[in-house]
């Protein structure tokens, strides 16, 4: 096929008209302004990036990323013994782990939010069973919190850090902690000295993959949050749908899009000192 | 024996975290076969509440929606995809790594930030939001990951059958038909089943760019959830994490992984 190289060409040509033309209309959307029934007026300002320093904005960012941040902690720790547990699973056993731990990362966000939903709410199944035992006697405000957005996102994005932290896990060298055993090392050194910094690309990848995700998370404070709880997601989907303010939910995601793409720049330096586990992690993911 | 014990912490810990991912599914699975209508307290099983989603229209139209909707965006996005992932593992191409770029960023980018632009371009264009939108949209965001899995099966393979095929005067499209595409059917069909499972999966992106007759059953559910509790949704959700599920675990089971390969060797 002489022009078979041509065959790049529809998808090439599908990406450049349905993903980077919308990306550079939104930039150019970013420095526009508008009127007062929501129209868009192409006039060149940067008042929408001025925006973000006001206090309600600043705020709101603040939380995002410490949202965002205690997300990564708490799965890194919920999710590294998981991944050493498969990795110690005999092999054949290993890929059927890991996708008992990725099959609820496919349902969607949304049904997965719900889910707490029914558990946590005031007529929900925690308030009935503690009500029923009589450890209460008013139901508990477990829903549209800090708290219940966290978990939401725990609990969403948990599948994304074992899976990089179970690619490094599977690769490391046991023959180094059976010399660590042999010349006296107890378990805990072993790991602290040998296990923890040869499976920190792992943890380098995941904290990226969770960090960059729960950025840009506006389904979970949706529908576990409240009023008080709103995340970038939540500010960029409200300037689209009711507010009507384009430009600035467009310089707001043109910021949230170059914050992700940066991420994961440094996500495709890590994965070079992680070899091979590039393409493990984007099979399943 | 602090071996053991050591080790069975870990079970307990990991089995725990399981439990974390898995219970709430399962309580909501369960509370689709519940009989009470307002709380959580366990009055009967019943089977009425996926009754009532299949005499709904609303739902039965949402359904046809979300079938059309994937329907059109497999087919597309495999094509696509598949036609591009063979031209990137058979020819050399001077911006490879632009071209790579390019079909990785759509997944890495935040998918609101995806929905929003494409929110956006169809504004501009005048294209009135609907199921055309819906479809062009979904082609986008699946089209990419089609060309990883397709070409994840194509990495392994050696092309010596398709060498020894045009030695005996196969022609190209012979080559292709009777050698290529049977090898890598395996990994096309598991693209297309991702392409088919995001697609109907997906509430982000079709959130932004559908139009008031194309609502797909993740829009019908979030319109639903917002509007209060009830078993139907639950009824609903139990039936679509039982699709997402078992269509995600075919793909896996028809892709080969790496490591498995290069242990054989």
């Amino acid at each position: 096929m002489k022009n078979g190289k041509l065959l790049v060409a529809p998808t090439v040509l599908w990406l450049c008209v349905f993903f980077i033309i919308p990306m550079l209309i939104v930039v150019a959307v970013s420095f526009a302004s508008r009127t007062p029934y929501g129209q868009v007026v192409f006039n060149w300002t940067f008042s929408n990036y001025q925006r973000f320093a006001e206090a309600l904005y600043i705020s709101i960012f603040g939380q995002t990323l410490v949202v965002a941040f205690i997300t990564t902690v708490v799965t890194i720790l919920m999710g590294y013994p998981v991944a050493w547990s498969i990795a110690k699973l005999p092999k054949k056993w290993q890929q059927p782990g890991l996708v008992i731990v990725m099959a609820p990362f496919w349902i969607n966000f949304l049904i997965r939010s719900y889910a707490w939903v029914i558990i946590l709410r005031s007529q929900g199944v925690i308030n009935t069973i503690l009500l029923k035992l009589g450890l209460i006697t008013t139901p508990l405000q477990m829903l549209y919190n800090e708290g219940a957005v966290m978990l939401g996102m725990i609990y969403a994005l948990l599948p994304f850090m074992v899976l990089p932290i179970y690619v490094s896990i599977e690769q490391l060298d046991r023959r180094l902690l059976e010399a660590a055993a042999d010349l006296g090392a107890a378990p805990m050194t072993a790991f602290r000295k040998i296990t923890l910094p040869l499976t920190m690309p792992g943890i380098a990848a995941g904290t990226i993959l969770v960090f960059i995700s729960s950025l840009g998370m506006f389904v979970v404070p949706d529908v576990m949050g409240g009023a008080k709880s709103a995340l970038i997601g939540n500010l960029i989907q409200n300037q689209f749908l009711s507010a009507r303010d384009w430009p600035f939910g467009s310089a707001l995601s043109i910021v949230l899009a170059v914050l992700s793409l940066v991420l994961i720049m440094l996500y495709y330096k890590v994965l070079n000192t992680q070899k091979g586990g590039a393409d493990d992690a984007k099979d399943v993911a | 024996m602090q071996k053991t014990w050591r080790s069975s912490v870990l079970l307990a810990y990991s089995l725990a975290v399981l439990a974390f991912l898995y219970l709430p599914l399962i309580i909501l699975a369960l509370y689709s076969f519940n009989d009470s209508r307002i709380n959580a307290v366990w009055s009967g099983f019943t089977f009425k509440w996926y009754q009532a989603l299949f005499q709904n229209t609303r739902v039965l139209e949402a359904l046809t929606n979300t079938l059309i909707i994937g329907f059109f965006s497999t087919i597309i996005s495999t094509a696509l995809g598949t036609t591009a992932a063979i031209a990137l593992h058979r020819y050399h191409y001077k911006f490879k790594t632009v071209i790579n770029g390019l079909v990785y960023l759509p997944i890495l980018i935040p998918e609101i930030v995806m929905g929003l632009s494409l929110l956006v371009l169809f504004s501009q264009a005048h294209l009135p939001l609907g199921k055309p939108t819906l479809i062009l949209a979904h082609i986008t965001f699946c089209v990419s990951f089609v060309v990883i899995t397709v070409g994840a099966r194509m990495e392994g393979m050696r092309n010596d059958l398709e060498q020894a095929a045009s030695d005996l005067y196969a022609t190209p499209w012979q080559t292709f038909r009777y050698i290529t595409l049977p090898l890598i059917m395996p990994g096309i069909i598991a693209g297309a089943l991702i392409a088919f499972t995001l697609s109907i999966d997906d509430f982000v992106i079709s959130f932004f760019v559908a139009g008031p007759n194309s609502t797909t059953l993740p829009l019908y559910i979030y319109a639903m959830v917002k509007r209060g509790i009830s078993p139907e949704i639950n009824a609903l959700s139990t039936l679509m994490m039982c699709a997402t599920v078992s269509m995600v675990v075919l793909a896996e089971i028809l892709q080969p992984r790496h490591h498995h390969r290069s242990q054989e060797e």
